[in-house]
């Protein structure tokens, strides 16, 4: 019996943690292998690939020609024949060229061939704004990807998330999508040590709170926790809920959490219309409206492609300030 | 391809017994393509295929009963009925569908070629798509990466000069099909694919370049679709006359004279050959007929693996 648990920590990047759990993972199954635009001599477009190709070579960090579908539906073809492909698309906007082969091929085949073939790929790629990139490199479509059944799209939020979600990923049967906040790259949290593969099935609770859920995922998670602070501040107790898979979504813990707070506040930076923000929305009204003191408010990116200029772009994506005031509005 | 032609004549006959639904696109006419490449090929090598695939599925060895079944939508087809006509699969011959999106399949097939290559195996993904699918993105990209990877991928282009209804010239500025495998460096050969025994040799030629390491190539075969598209077109795109005279050249027809003059078919042979694929086609029905729906509860099934199950 354990009688004490040493816990350390260590400090690294959500980027650094991605390139660790990429190589712990080629390092472990000689049938991992990365492929993507630039994954290899360049190093990754976020450079989280960055050394892999010379720790592997060139037959196990693939660089691919500008050919989404073709090197998307080469992973899905790799997994079928028995290995476990990690393929990287660099942003979010470019896997739409890619759409046919996850949406018609990755996602249909197991249950098109009556449980024969399963499609064990795990698909990463760049979504969100916030670098003024203009509307072709900033959108949010990952709730797009969570409408189809048949895959797994997950978002990690956290350091952590970034580090042991992958391990999960490419164990499992399916395709899984990770999607990486780019505006996430960059930031630093502790790791526990030693830390082990993590679950992608389960949403968790960031922050514990009783007056109102902030839920959300991926990059508004830290904007929902700096509205969490700030509401701290005016008596305001934020719950905060890390979805960390938006399919299966994991309903149970968002109804858990409406039922403690009683208020709800999603945060997402899709858009609102059609999005994953009115899944949520949905699933409280059907199972939880009687645990509602007040009506579900959302907090998505504004209904336009989103601007380049700094404060347009600003204007248009989800901000701490309009977090608080919707929280503010629907506990006061 | 008696088999093929006899089966798909049944078939026909089913769908207007309304015992087979949805879509159903007949092979009839282009069997010597999937017979003379399938003989190329050895059973751990992996095939694709398009939505007009009873054929290859057929060629390829998969059981009769199990096709027919899948397509009466029983739990006892290869797909469980999930896939009905145009996804067929199976795992025992590396069967991979049955793929309904036109171009879908090539991307597929460099990936199994590329799971060949890192594991070191020797062995072959066919690919079969028609001409129509030349004018897609993915037959591009997908050429473009077997060839700079040196995949073992053999393409096979079936050339039934019409995509659903639009003929290759009013759909492409190039109508040399094999020009443009020729633009990936990849080496590209035109067939006649009403003649099993040319299929079958160009097939086994390419086959096995592929598998020495000699990187992917491509064949077309010239072919004609004697039916219709689906069971839904009125052949408005097409006369009656070209039709007929592409019948003329019906490869099963051709191969029958080739064998009956060097003495191998006679009228005895051709009977017995006649009354057994007759028979194994009845038993096919007779068991899709005797099949049995799957439950609405497995409706949820198979949208993700079922781990530990």
């Amino acid at each position: 019996m354990m009688t004490e648990v040493l816990t350390e920590t260590r400090t690294m990047t959500y980027r650094e943690a991605i390139r660790e759990a990429i190589r712990d993972a080629m390092q472990q199954d000689d049938r991992v292998f990365l492929m993507g635009e630039d994954v290899g001599r360049y190093g990754g477009c976020y450079a989280v690939s960055k050394g892999l190709l010379e720790e592997f070579g060139p037959e196990r960090v693939r660089d691919t020609p500008l050919s989404e579908a073709a090197f998307v539906g080469a992973g899905i073809g790799a997994a079928l024949g028995g290995m476990r492909p990690i393929v990287e698309v660099m942003t979010v906007n470019f896997s739409l060229l890619a759409l046919d082969q996850i949406v018609n091929n990755a996602a249909l085949y197991l249950h098109m061939s009556g449980g024969q073939f399963n499609v064990p790929l795990v698909i990463r790629m760049a979504t969100g704004a916030g670098h003024q990139v203009g509307a072709q490199h900033s959108h949010s479509l990952e709730g797009w990807y969570a409408h189809i059944p048949g895959i797994r799209v997950v978002t990690p939020a956290t350091v952590e998330d970034a580090r042991w979600m992958l391990p999960t990923a490419l164990a499992d049967p399916d395709p899984v999508i990770i999607f990486e906040h780019s505006g996430l790259y960059n930031s630093e949290g502790e790791l526990p040590e030693p830390g082990g593969p993590v679950d992608i099935v389960r949403s968790q609770v960031r922050r514990s709170g009783s007056d109102v859920s902030l839920i959300t995922y991926g990059g508004s998670l830290p904007k929902a926790l700096g509205a969490a602070d700030e509401l701290a501040t005016v008596g305001v107790s934020a719950e905060v809920l890390d979805l960390r898979v938006l399919r299966p979504i994991d309903t149970e813990a968002i109804l858990a959490s409406v039922g403690r707070t009683h208020h709800a506040v999603i945060v997402d930076e899709g858009w609102k219309t059609a999005g994953i923000s009115a899944e949520i929305a949905a699933c409280i009204a059907e199972r939880a409206v009687w645990d509602l003191d007040a009506p579900i408010r959302r907090v998505c990116s504004a209904e336009v492609p989103i601007p380049y200029s700094r404060h347009m772009e600003e204007a248009a994506l989800p901000r701490v300030s309009a977090i608080v005031a919707a929280a503010r509005e629907i506990t006061g | 391809m008696l088999r093929i032609r006899r089966f798909e004549e049944r078939c026909a006959q089913l769908y207007q017994a309304e015992k087979i639904r949805g879509f159903l696109h007949l092979y009839i006419g282009e069997e010597a393509v999937a017979v003379g490449v399938m003989e190329a090929l050895r059973p751990d090598d992996a095939v694709v295929a398009t939505y007009r695939e009873h054929g290859h599925a057929l060629a390829r060895g998969m059981d009769p009963r199990s096709i027919m079944a899948e397509m009466y939508g029983k739990v006892e087809g290869c797909s469980r009925g999930r896939g009905g006509s145009m996804h067929l699969f199976d795992a025992a011959t590396r069967f991979y569908g049955g793929n309904a999106i036109v171009g879908g399949g090539l991307p597929i097939a460099v990936g199994l070629a590329l799971a060949d290559r890192l594991e070191g195996r020797q062995r072959v993904t066919a690919v079969f798509f028609g001409e129509g699918a030349v004018a897609e993105g993915e037959f591009h990209e997908a050429m473009n990466l077997a060839a700079l990877w040196h995949l073992p991928v053999l393409f096979c282009c079936e050339n039934n000069l019409y995509a659903m209804g639009t003929a290759l010239a009013r759909s492409e500025s190039q109508t040399r099909v094999t020009l443009k495998a020729a633009s990936y460096e990849m080496p590209a050969w035109e067939v006649d694919g009403m003649d099993v025994l040319a299929v079958e040799q160009a097939a086994r030629t390419a086959a096995e370049a592929v598998r020495s390491g000699g990187g992917p190539h491509f064949l077309e075969f010239r072919t004609y679709r004697f039916r219709a598209h689906s069971m839904f077109d009125p052949e408005l795109y097409r006369s009656k006359d070209e039709v007929e005279k592409w019948k003329e050249r019906d490869p099963i027809a051709l191969l029958e004279e080739r064998l009956t003059a060097d003495g191998i078919l006679n009228d005895e042979k051709r009977i017995a050959m006649e009354a057994e694929v007759a028979e194994e086609v009845e038993g096919a029905v007779a068991f899709a007929e005797a099949g049995t729906w799957e439950p609405v509860e497995e409706l949820t099934r198979f949208v993700y693996s079922e781990v530990g199950g």
